[in-house]
């Protein structure tokens, strides 16, 4: 086991290839589906939030739910999407790292788009009178609450990017894990430890904690600066 | 300036105008006037539906029964808004400068970005807030971000200024500081149109005062009468600090 975690460390530091091409395609794949499904989740939260509308409330419940999508689930839909047979199978885009961003994205964007929705909800409610006194229209409201909400919604993203780079389930179906294509972090470290090739999976996983880790850190610190310095 | 612009917002006339919550019946049917000029204070004691009827002729709520009518023939809802402003007993100011609120609030109603600058840094001047300018509007004291809340108003040059407990939360010199800038605006034309639980205020400031109890409108009056001479049961003992029921 010490000399695991030795192995791990070595090949950390000697930036082995192989691991840093897995960590490359990891980040891309997650940044990536994280930021697409942000532009569209943030607007989409505030704009439920600001609108009454016939079945609102059934559309905020199954949100919600979906936050809880099982990973495994949303790597079947999309599996059964790009598949030859499939809608989008002539695409030819199963088993490629594009199909992991759509399958990652399918998972976050409920999660952005449900908490931004509670986020933004929350605000309007403060500002509401405010702007509408000043004669904001709605539409004009939306970039003005995600503005002013941008602290609560960078942990809100980072609650997506978590979700993203944890996530196993997802990009094993429709990636395939295959080796320097579309194996990424998880996938490897689930396929290396099956192997009993601990070093690897070892030295990815402390990686991924460690990311997951600082990424979260240096949101909380610009946040509570923010909040400290703007009120 | 178009012809439609040109002509004045007011009188305001409210007729029948009721307001219904969950079964209960807050605002009895009410007429009212309002006219070009003045200064009027809403009064009464809590609960009465001070905020609510201001709300009301702002716009911001509905009246669930009678009507609510600007005059300004063929002025469009927008206009409408427009040449109103509201300054609320707690001011809610957005996460960015004093003075890139003040600008929003420009640039909400179309002014080009040129205009948007002098007329933001002019009414920050007016107000004497030029030292805080560029601080977060969110940190200023309460005092602060209520006068900044006024400049915010000022700078929109609204026909009507409703103003609802402005003085409620603050410190005398506050209170001083928002008393003067309602004879600023009153100076200048804009209609003013606010509530205030205090009495020696609305002496100080009121040309006419609106006096509810329970929804309902029981007395409308200039101010000197309306403290020397209440006609009403309820006004009376309102101006002598009685409790009114």
């Amino acid at each position: 086991m010490d000399n695991a975690f030795q192995a791990a460390f070595q090949l950390i530091v000697a930036m082995d290839p192989v691991l840093i091409g897995i960590v490359t395609l990891s980040l891309q794949v997650s940044l990536t589906a994280v930021a697409i499904a942000s532009v569209i989740a943030l607007p989409l939260g505030a704009a439920i939030a600001l609108w009454q509308f016939p079945g609102r409330g059934l559309v905020v419940v199954v949100l919600n739910a979906l936050m809880g999508l099982p990973p495994v689930v949303a790597g079947l839909m999309v599996y059964l999407m790009l598949s030859r047979a499939g809608p989008l199978g002539q695409f030819g885009l199963l088993f490629t790292p594009t199909a992991m961003v759509i399958a990652q994205i399918v998972l976050i964007l409920p999660i952005v788009a449900a908490l931004s929705r509670q986020v933004i909800e929350e605000l309007w409610g403060e500002y509401r009178e405010q702007l509408q006194s000043l004669g904001v229209s709605r539409l004009r409201a939306i970039p003005t609450l995600l503005w002013d909400a941008r602290f609560s919604l960078i942990t809100v993203v980072l609650a997506g990017f978590g979700r993203a780079s944890a996530e196993v389930g997802a990009v094993l179906i429709v990636g395939g894990n295959i080796s320097g294509v579309t194996r990424v972090m998880t996938t490897a470290i689930a396929l290396e430890t099956s192997k009993g090739n601990l070093p690897l999976a070892l030295g990815l996983g402390i990686i991924l904690l460690l990311l997951v880790a600082s990424v979260n850190a240096v949101a909380y610190i610009i946040g509570e600066a923010a909040k400290r310095r703007l009120g | 300036m178009n012809r439609a612009e040109s002509l004045s917002l007011l009188p305001l006339e409210l007729r029948g105008v009721t307001f219904r919550h969950r079964g209960q019946t807050l605002l009895q049917p009410l007429d009212l006037r309002l006219e070009r000029n003045g200064k009027t204070m809403i009064m009464g004691p809590n609960g009465a539906g001070k905020s609510l009827l201001m709300r009301i002729c702002h716009g911001l709520l509905r009246p669930t029964g009678g009507s609510v009518r600007w005059a300004g023939n063929g002025a469009t809802a927008e206009t409408i808004r427009r040449r109103q402003a509201m300054v609320f007993q707690r001011p809610v100011m957005l996460r960015r400068s004093a003075l890139a609120n003040v600008r929003y609030a420009l640039a909400v109603q179309g002014v080009s970005r040129g205009e948007r600058r002098w007329r933001a840094d002019e009414a920050v001047e007016r107000f004497g807030l030029q030292s805080i300018a560029h601080r977060p509007a969110r940190v200023l004291s309460g005092g602060e971000q209520q006068r900044l809340a006024l400049a915010r108003a000022w700078a929109l040059r609204p026909e009507i200024l409703f103003m609802d407990e402005p003085t409620s939360a603050l410190d005398p010199a506050a209170i001083k500081a928002v008393e003067e800038a309602v004879d600023t605006f009153h100076g200048e034309g804009t209609r003013i149109v606010m509530t205030t639980h205090d009495l020696g205020q609305a002496r100080r400031l009121a040309d006419d005062v609106i006096f509810l109890v329970d929804g309902r409108l029981v007395e409308r009056a200039p101010v000197r009468e309306f403290f020397e001479h209440p006609y009403s049961r309820e006004a009376a003992a309102f101006v002598q600090g009685d409790l009114v029921w």
